[in-house]
């Protein structure tokens, strides 16, 4: 179907400055990307899955500047955690500030380097589980990071590395526009973890294809960024083998706008899908994740599990999908979306789906939003526990089951020294 | 140690008035009882004592050692002293009871400008405080008294005022829901931090509990006044005639 005449040029118009290389393999992708997101077009408000998160500010033809973050002598995130570091700067690699990239077990290259190349594995993922992603819920922005990403790598994980690759995304810019988009591919038996952080840009649009083959495990842990007015939409689109485990945990503290989609398949029997996140938003916050898990082989289990502590205003959304495909029998999913609210004027917005096809299987889903709990609170203080100290220690304990997602324990240390920062810099 | 001076508390939300002018004093190193029946204030009492929202006091004061409870926020009035054992502890999911039991210890602490303890001193104490109370390391572990039996509860609760040593405990009706094993097992907590100048309020309904915990004064309340004060004896008089005749007397 033709998208409407208005819509038609809103896209032309977003993409207008936008540099487009048809060249190779990766050019004959972002073609079938381009031809992708021209026959969708960008959302609007009326689309079931943006009712709750305004698209404007990602659709407009520039990025509204931002003012920097400073985090003070606060250390940066994972710091404490030995990491193979890749660094870019407002959306560009740089080498200066990179660790070699090389690590036993693994290949990284940049995706323009990887372009020239006549063949490459990476074709067999670029765009192509983003545009498998597009049914039965269509995902324009990660078209438009598949036909003009400035930038990438793409990883091939044969072996399990002896550390995290973590990919840092510096901002320097108030008004840079971005977009990233890496290949992940972790063989059979290998195991990986990804660690990401950083604002990257004033607007950001991050797609990561996964496949994770037969007996692979996926670990990824994101600590986004923080700048105040910040904009972020961001995809992860995973194939999970059999036997395999994909497991993600995002944090997200400030920023204008987030949107996290996270769209996983279980093509396999005998697979995990665990995707968890934290988000703290004090004013003009508005964070949205947006999860569809499909279930298409057997005795799969799937988590999501998603906790957001909302104040002065701040927008908690959550749309989370479990879909079992037929003959997906002993199917085990589990989600759950909860929010906390530190005042009166905040908002939860949750749409929880479940579309099941097979007869044996176990789903469950939950969302709740609510206060702090006085009666808690009152036991706290009354053994001695000041009231601030008791507070964050009961928002703590509301994101601990978000928390407990990440199986390292240094990673999740620091993800919890993260939020108590947080929760000191925005006293109740 | 304690002095409680005509108190008059009523409910912030409803103009119900709970306590009507409540004097009570309590020596240091002295146990007292208060007994009476459903709804004479006693848990009021208890609550309005440790800071609980939800309440006014319209009239009187109370004092800790001199110094006016009634104006200190919940968590100031623990670090003077005062020490409140629910008669229905809150389970709190998330947070383990090892961190809270910490958190609490080294709040108290800085509040009254001492030095923290470090995590090797406090595990070797609570873990000698906890095996006295037959508290096990997995209890310890679990969080602060999720999936904890009635029991489990009270004697977490003792466990904590083992760990804070306040000077002022109140004990609110710590023996309900509890069999008479696990009643022996609390008391002999409870006696255990006796002496030291340490003062007790207990509430209870029953006798039984007395037998355990030997008090020096037993008070009777009713309608939010105390009616009468004794000794132990008086605890034995309610448990054979009931509260009517002690009611019938104070009018």
């Amino acid at each position: 179907m033709a998208v409407l005449q208005s819509k038609h040029d809103a896209l032309q118009a977003r993409i207008a400055a936008l540099s487009f290389a048809p060249q190779g393999w990766l050019g004959a992708a972002r073609s079938d990307a381009l031809a992708r997101l021209t026959a969708m077009g960008l959302p609007g408000k009326r689309d079931e899955y943006w009712r709750y998160t305004d698209p404007t500010g990602l659709n407009a033809v520039e990025a509204a500047p931002v003012t920097l973050f400073d985090p003070g002598d606060e250390p940066a995130p994972f710091s404490g955690v030995d990491r193979l570091k890749i660094v870019f700067v407002d959306g560009v690699f740089d080498a200066s500030q990179s660790d070699a990239l090389a690590l036993e077990g693994v290949q990284i290259e940049r995706t323009c380097d990887a372009a020239e190349a006549d063949i490459h594995w990476a074709s067999a993922l670029y765009g192509v589980l983003e545009a498998r992603g597009q049914s039965p819920v269509q995902r324009p922005f990660a078209a438009l990071n598949s036909a003009f990403a400035d930038d990438g790598l793409l990883i091939r994980v044969t072996q399990t590395p002896s550390k995290p690759i973590s990919l840092i995304y510096h901002h320097k810019s108030m008004t840079s526009d971005v977009i990233l988009h890496h290949c992940i591919k972790v063989e059979s038996g290998a195991e990986v973890t990804i660690l990401e952080n950083g604002a990257a840009a004033a607007r950001f649009n991050h797609v990561m294809e996964i496949e994770v083959a037969d007996d692979a495990r996926f670990h990824h842990i994101r600590a986004q960024g923080r700048a105040h007015t910040r904009q972020a939409v961001t995809h992860l689109f995973a194939r999970i083998g059999r036997n395999a485990a994909f497991k993600s945990f995002t944090l997200t503290a400030n920023g204008r706008l987030t949107r996290n989609d996270a769209v996983l398949e279980l093509l396999g029997a005998d697979s995990v899908a665990h995707v968890a996140g934290a988000a703290l938003g004090d004013g003009d916050f508005h964070h949205d994740d947006t999860v569809f898990i499909t279930h298409a082989a057997e005795r799969c289990e799937s988590r999501q599990v998603f906790k957001k502590v909302l104040k002065n205003g701040a927008v908690g959304v959550f749309q989370g999908k479990i879909l079992v495909k037929q003959g997906a029998q002993k199917t085990d999913g589990y989600q759950i979306s909860q929010a906390l609210m530190l005042d009166g004027d905040s908002q939860f917005l949750a749409k929880p789906e479940l579309e099941i096809y097979a007869d044996d299987v176990k789903c469950s889903h939950g969302s709740t939003s609510g206060a702090i709990d006085e009666t808690a609170l009152f036991y706290l203080r009354s053994r001695g526990v000041p009231l601030r100290q008791a507070q964050s220690l009961l928002v703590l304990a509301f994101l601990a089951e978000a928390i407990s997602e990440i199986e390292d324990e240094v990673i999740s240390d620091d993800i919890r020294q993260r939020l108590q920062s947080w929760l000191a810099r925005h006293e109740h | 140690m304690l002095e409680i001076n005509n108190l008059h508390v009523k409910l912030e939300e409803e103009d119900k008035v709970i306590l009507r002018g409540v004097n009570l004093k309590i020596g240091a190193g002295e146990v007292h009882a208060i007994m009476g029946p459903n709804g004479s204030g006693k848990s009021t009492l208890s609550y309005v004592l440790s800071g609980r929202d939800g309440y006014e006091v319209t009239e009187g004061s109370a004092k800790l050692e001199g110094q006016e409870l009634l104006e200190m926020e919940p968590e100031a009035r623990a670090a003077v002293g005062l020490f409140l054992a629910f008669q229905y502890p809150v389970e709190i999911p998330g947070v383990g009871n090892m961190t809270f039991l910490r958190t609490a210890v080294n709040a108290q602490r800085k509040a009254r400008n001492e030095t923290e303890i470090s995590a090797g001193d406090f595990l070797k104490l609570v873990r000698e405080k906890a095996k006295a109370l037959q508290i096990d390391a997995e209890m310890l572990k679990r969080p602060v008294n999720v999936g904890f039996s009635g029991g489990e509860k009270k004697r977490n609760e003792i466990l904590q005022m083992a760990m804070l040593e306040p000077k002022m405990c109140i004990l609110d009706e710590t023996d309900s829901g509890l069999d008479v094993d696990a009643m022996k097992l609390v008391a002999e907590g409870v006696n255990a931090l006796r002496g030291a100048g340490r003062s007790f309020l207990v509430i209870t309904h029953y006798q039984r509990l007395l037998d355990h915990i030997k008090p020096d004064f037993v008070h009777i309340m009713a309608a939010g006044r105390i009616i009468k004060t004794g000794g132990p004896e008086l605890a034995l008089e309610v448990e054979n005639n009931g509260y009517a005749d002690l009611l019938a007397e104070s009018v």
